[in-house]
């Protein structure tokens, strides 16, 4: 039995817009483990981001426990956040958000920087090493702007890989990509998944689910369904059916 | 380790942004250079009145009638009688703290020599007079003291004298000239030295015993000065407070307020002038000053834009484990180092100023090392200032508003 990476136990967020209160997540509880493969799914004002946040570590629960590789998160510091997010979790965005004008490498040693434990060499060679599982490592010196979009994401995912992180946050990761780039990021992510890491993967996206071993769908805050997929769609096999680009 | 990866990441910031980055600079670079040469130029004029008023001879002490009133009615200086040979003479003996000291008497007329005349100043002196001045003689010799006591009728002429009343070239010495008629044998001619400080020929003069510009020339037994000089320079405090006691007891004033004299040294005047120059030197400092402050407001401004175009990157920043002093960290550094790289540039942009003001407007200069450090600090005080605010608020920053931010 593999051990709970992510522990979430009634967990509840509530925003006071004025007078108002809104109540994203309505006492929330599920377990991922260590190499699920997790879609959230919703629609928007499902409560999808706040859960995001929460398990980002961006965001602390109004109430209800939140656990990741062991620590609880509740009445941490923001500096002890920003450690956790630091050590144990690795963020992708929709939008890539890369430092523009930067190479590629320095773009990916960006976490590592504020981690003093990690020397100035070691840093470069575990950029390096992250590059090349994404199929980077010819690209080391180009900027944003001398990359496709696919290979933007890449470099995100490489980003979010060098700090050895106990879980993978993508948020929307596909969102701004063609179904050919979007598929090739997730057969990237499929591959990562064999390799033993743990993904939390977010999206409203449908047919990403099948990618995935298990899906979470989120509706008006609280979760109305939780289900294993026991048929997944390589993406690898999916993008060869995909018809053939004329060039 | 951290602080220096907060660097480097300041340090590509500036470097990606390098045309904003100079034109940032530009507000500092141009205020610390502008304090900074105008320090100096403060300098120089002080140094070059300084030395000015030094080689009329640095240690001189004048002692001088001043305030003195007859049964309330207040004389002017030059109309005073109270000083005499006797306080000469006691000055003379008693003070340990003077080196030289001779009695002063000074008198207008005209030089005629044939046909040609000058109207020039006499000055009856004893022979110290030319050690006091610091002055030597381009010829001929000085009078002696024995020549002092008979009241000889020589003379030592300036070259001004000599230019107008022997225009033909000849030489001066041994010649006849008359002063208000009084006939005199020059005996020596002064070296030149040109205008003083206050714009006074220097060279304008005629110097003859003391005794005999008494009675011939001027027709009277009080003295107008006492001129001495002390040891040292550093001892001409001390010459003029001994000076004083004399004299107190040469005219039994019982309180200092009381004096109907006055004791000044040369020290005196130095910093009665240049604390006119220090006015002058405060007021261009004050003005670069504000230049300085706005290119201080100048960084904040851009710190400012920087920050707000920069939301999303903090927030990422954020995201991967920036902590909030991270964030401070490195937009301080980022205003510190364009303040300190202008503060720099601008040392270098003022004494290249500096050395222009020198060579090409003749203006006495003199960088003082202080206002180059002083400038320095406030520009790295200037950055941390300004840089707070803005790198307070980038600190601040929600990650969650942050990386949404568009």
């Amino acid at each position: 039995m593999s051990k709970a990476i992510i522990k979430i136990e009634d967990l509840k967020r509530e925003f006071t817009m004025g007078s108002e209160t809104v109540r994203a997540l309505k006492g929330i509880s599920f377990d991922i483990k260590e190499g699920e493969f997790v879609t959230i799914m919703g629609s928007s004002g499902s409560g999808k981001s706040t859960m995001l946040n929460i398990l980002g570590c961006l965001d602390q629960p109004t109430s209800g426990n939140y656990e990741i590789d062991g620590v609880k998160i509740k009445d941490l510091t923001k500096n002890q956040l920003a450690t956790i997010r630091n050590e144990k979790i690795g963020f992708i965005f929709q939008s890539y958000n890369l430092l523009a004008r930067t190479s590629a490498i320095e773009n990916v040693e960006l976490p590592l920087l504020y981690n003093s434990k990690v020397s100035t060499e070691e840093r470069r060679k575990r950029a390096i090493e992250a590059l090349q599982k994404v199929g980077l490592g010819e690209r080391l010196d180009h900027t944003p702007s001398q990359l496709s979009g696919g290979q933007q994401q890449r470099v995100a995912i490489a980003r979010s890989l060098v700090n050895n992180p106990v879980m993978l946050l993508a948020d929307e990761a596909t969102g701004n990509l063609d179904t050919r780039t979007a598929y090739e990021i997730m057969s990237i992510f499929q591959e990562l998944n064999e390799q033993g890491i743990t993904i939390a993967f977010v999206t409203h996206e449908q047919d990403i689910a099948t990618f995935s071993n298990r899906t979470i769908v989120l509706k008006d805050g609280n979760i109305i369904q939780d289900y294993k997929n026991h048929n997944i769609q390589s993406a690898e096999e999916q993008l060869a059916k995909l018809p053939k680009e004329n060039h | 380790m951290r602080l220096l990866n907060l660097f480097k990441i300041a340090f590509k910031a500036i470097v990606l942004n390098k045309m904003r980055t100079l034109l940032t600079m530009l507000g500092i670079i141009i205020g610390v250079a502008s304090v900074i040469a105008m320090l100096a130029i403060g300098e120089g004029s002080k140094e070059s009145i300084r030395e000015n008023i030094s080689s009329m001879g640095s240690n001189i002490i004048t002692i001088r009638p001043a305030s003195a009133s007859s049964s309330g009615v207040r004389a002017s200086a030059d109309e005073m009688q109270t000083l005499t040979l006797k306080d000469y003479e006691a000055v003379k003996e008693q003070a340990t703290f003077l080196s030289y000291a001779t009695p002063l008497v000074t008198g207008k007329g005209q030089v005629i020599n044939g046909s040609n005349n000058w109207p020039s100043n006499i000055y009856g002196v004893n022979p110290d007079y030319l050690k006091i001045k610091v002055v030597d003689l381009q010829s001929g010799s000085m009078f002696t003291d024995s020549e002092v006591k008979t009241a000889s009728k020589v003379a030592l002429i300036g070259q001004t004298v000599v230019d107008n009343v022997f225009p033909d070239g000849q030489d001066p010495i041994g010649q006849m000239i008359r002063f208000n008629n009084i006939p005199f044998t020059v005996i020596g001619v002064l070296e030149v030295k040109g205008e003083n400080t206050f714009g006074q020929d220097q060279d304008d003069v005629v110097i003859a015993p003391y005794t005999t510009v008494q009675k011939r020339i001027l027709a009277i037994d009080y003295i107008s000065q006492i001129m001495a000089s002390a040891i040292s320079e550093d001892d001409a405090p001390n010459a003029v407070t001994e000076v004083s006691e004399i004299m107190r007891i040469q005219h039994q004033i019982s309180h200092p307020s009381k004096d109907d004299f006055s004791v000044q040294s040369m020290e005196e005047l130095i910093s009665t002038f240049s604390s006119t120059s220090e006015m002058l030197t405060l007021l261009l400092v004050a003005v670069a000053s504000i230049s300085l402050l706005i290119g201080g407001i100048g960084i904040m401004n851009i710190m400012y834009v920087s920050v707000k175009e920069r939301t999303k990157e903090i927030g990422l920043r954020m995201a991967v484990g920036a902590k909030g002093a991270d964030i401070l960290m490195q937009f301080l550094i980022e205003a510190i180092l364009i303040s300190v790289t202008g503060g720099a540039l601008g040392v270098l942009l003022g004494l290249g100023s500096t050395v222009f003001i020198e060579k090409f407007l003749n203006w006495p200069t003199s960088v003082a090392l202080y206002s180059i450090v002083i400038s320095f600090l406030v520009c790295a005080v200037t950055g941390i200032f300004f840089g707070w605010y803005p790198a307070r608020k980038a600190s601040a920053l929600d990650p969650i508003t942050a990386l949404r931010y568009e």
